[in-house]
């Protein structure tokens, strides 16, 4: 077995290639999760030798679109941490709601679950009609899927069950139509989203926002990637406009924390 | 084949249990001596709603410091990190935890497997894994590695387990160093040293 794994070694010269052919970025990931996610790889499409697997990444651009599949990881849900949402429903975006326009940018959306789930809470609150939601990801294939707003049947009763926790009150399938196995979204939900490529490594700002929401994105990161991609947002964010983060991410050590107050027990917080 | 107890060296202890795990853990951790040389971290298969009860029931049987592991938090002696729910627990070689929300491992997030494993590079012989009762076999491919990179293996004896699937996948897929009935752990765990 210690044969067949990956080494650290390896997996620098492999993240080098990366940067230097594909023009990828992953070097400042967490090591441990972009090691487990090539070994995986690595080991699922039965590379005979790190050398072929190398050489296959660096020339083949087909397979280098299955790596940056595979190595980002696209694991998401509708309304998941219900009591987050619960405190955008009941304290962020009434807030949010005096302003003439919302612009909201959800960074690292995947498959776009987060979106939708945003969006409908919006709708509920009436204010979807003067919001704009920007869903960005590093990976296309995922914003393709987003865009569609399809999502397998057979979740949806624990998203059902999440949106229930969250403070929905309406019946969750009036927001879409069963098609086979996949459940498609009220398409007034995503005319007000625009889906676009963004990576939160190499990309800058590209507008002001009341809210930016980067859940679950930044655990992969070592502290230092994360502590610029905090100066990112920092520098897209409003004042008083509102950052948030999955539940087991934090602001805390980053220099600028102290001009951004935590709004209640959510991983959300205010820029003051 | 059982070596003596008090020659194994232990960087860091992990402990995976799923059904029936919770016992065996109340009974060990009254009797942990309050100075252990080295880190315990615990993967136990649970519920994502009950997300502090687990910490909160081990913190009251024990002086050792119990808490959920947090991101990029550093393993420190004499502290127990529990894995926490739906996410999986890596251990980084600056001895940092990262966490990592992806597919789960044997139907579990956290995965035994993938805690074992990743704890396995690090800690090489110095890692002791125990694995605790449980009805799937989550824990059995993180034996392996630990096995391989040199760590020791410790299986609960599957007779003293209320789900003895678990412990028993993993005695007959891996080369146990110890197979150790329940009420016993607290005196192994005592006696490791860093
Ligand atoms: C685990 S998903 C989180 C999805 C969603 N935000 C949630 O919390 O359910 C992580 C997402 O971050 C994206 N990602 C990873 N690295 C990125 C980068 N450098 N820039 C933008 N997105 C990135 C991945 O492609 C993936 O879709």
């Amino acid at each position: 077995m210690i044969g067949d794994a990956i080494d650290n070694y390896q997996v620098e010269l492999l993240l080098n290639d990366v940067l230097e052919t594909h023009g990828y970025d992953f070097l400042e990931y967490s090591h441990a999760s972009i090691k487990r996610r090539i070994t995986r790889l690595y080991a699922l499409d039965n590379f005979v030798s790190f050398a072929e697997f190398r050489y296959t990444i660096k020339s083949d651009k087909q397979y280098f679109k299955r790596f940056l599949e595979e190595i980002t990881v696209n694991v998401t849900e509708m309304f998941r941490d219900p009591s987050f949402y619960k405190a955008l429903r009941n304290d962020v975006l009434p807030v949010l709601g005096t302003y003439p326009f919302i612009r909201i940018w959800v960074a690292g959306c995947s498959t776009g679950e987060e979106a939708y789930s945003l969006a409908i809470v919006l709708k509920e609150l009436n204010l979807l009609n003067k919001s704009l939601i920007y869903a960005t990801d590093i990976n296309p294939s995922v914003l393709e899927k987003a865009k569609k707003g399809m999502f397998p049947l057979n979740y949806l009763k624990q998203y059902s069950e999440n949106y229930l926790q969250s403070g929905g009150l309406k019946d969750f399938s009036t927001y879409y139509t069963a098609n086979y196995s996949l459940a498609k979204f009220d398409e007034t939900l995503n005319s007000k989203m625009i889906f676009s490529t963004h990576n939160l490594v190499s990309d800058h700002s590209f507008n002001e926002f009341q809210l930016i929401l980067c859940r679950n994105v930044l655990i992969y990161f070592d502290k230092e990637l994360q502590h610029k991609v905090f100066n990112l947002f920092d520098g897209s964010i409003e004042k008083l406009g509102y950052l948030a983060l999955g539940s087991k991410e934090s602001l805390e050590f980053w220099p600028k924390a102290k001009e951004y107050k935590r709004v209640k027990m959510e991983k959300i917080w205010r820029k003051l | 084949m059982a070596q003596t107890v008090n020659s194994i060296p232990c960087a860091a202890l992990i402990i995976g249990g799923s059904a029936g795990s919770l016992d065996v853990l109340l009974e060990i951790f009254p009797n942990l001596k309050k100075d252990l040389g080295f880190p315990i971290v615990l993967v136990i298969h649970r519920k994502a709603s009950n997300e502090s009860l687990l910490t909160d029931l081990l913190q009251s049987r024990t002086t050792l410091k119990v808490g959920e592991a947090e991101e990029k938090e550093l393993l420190t002696a004499g502290k127990v990190f529990i894995a926490p729910a739906d996410y999986h627990t890596l251990i980084e070689d600056d001895c940092s935890i990262s966490l990592d929300y992806s597919e789960k491992v044997n139907y579990s997030r956290p995965s035994i497997d993938v805690t074992f494993q990743s704890a396995a590079e690090v800690f090489k012989e110095k890692l002791v894994c125990i694995l605790l009762s449980g009805s799937n076999a989550d824990g059995v491919e993180g034996l392996k590695s630990v096995n391989n990179y040199g760590g020791k293996v410790v299986i609960q004896n599957p007779n003293t387990a209320i789900m003895p699937y678990m412990p028993q996948q993993a005695v007959l897929g891996v080369k146990p160093n110890v197979v150790l009935d329940s009420y016993d752990m607290a005196d192994f765990i005592n006696n490791l040293n860093n």
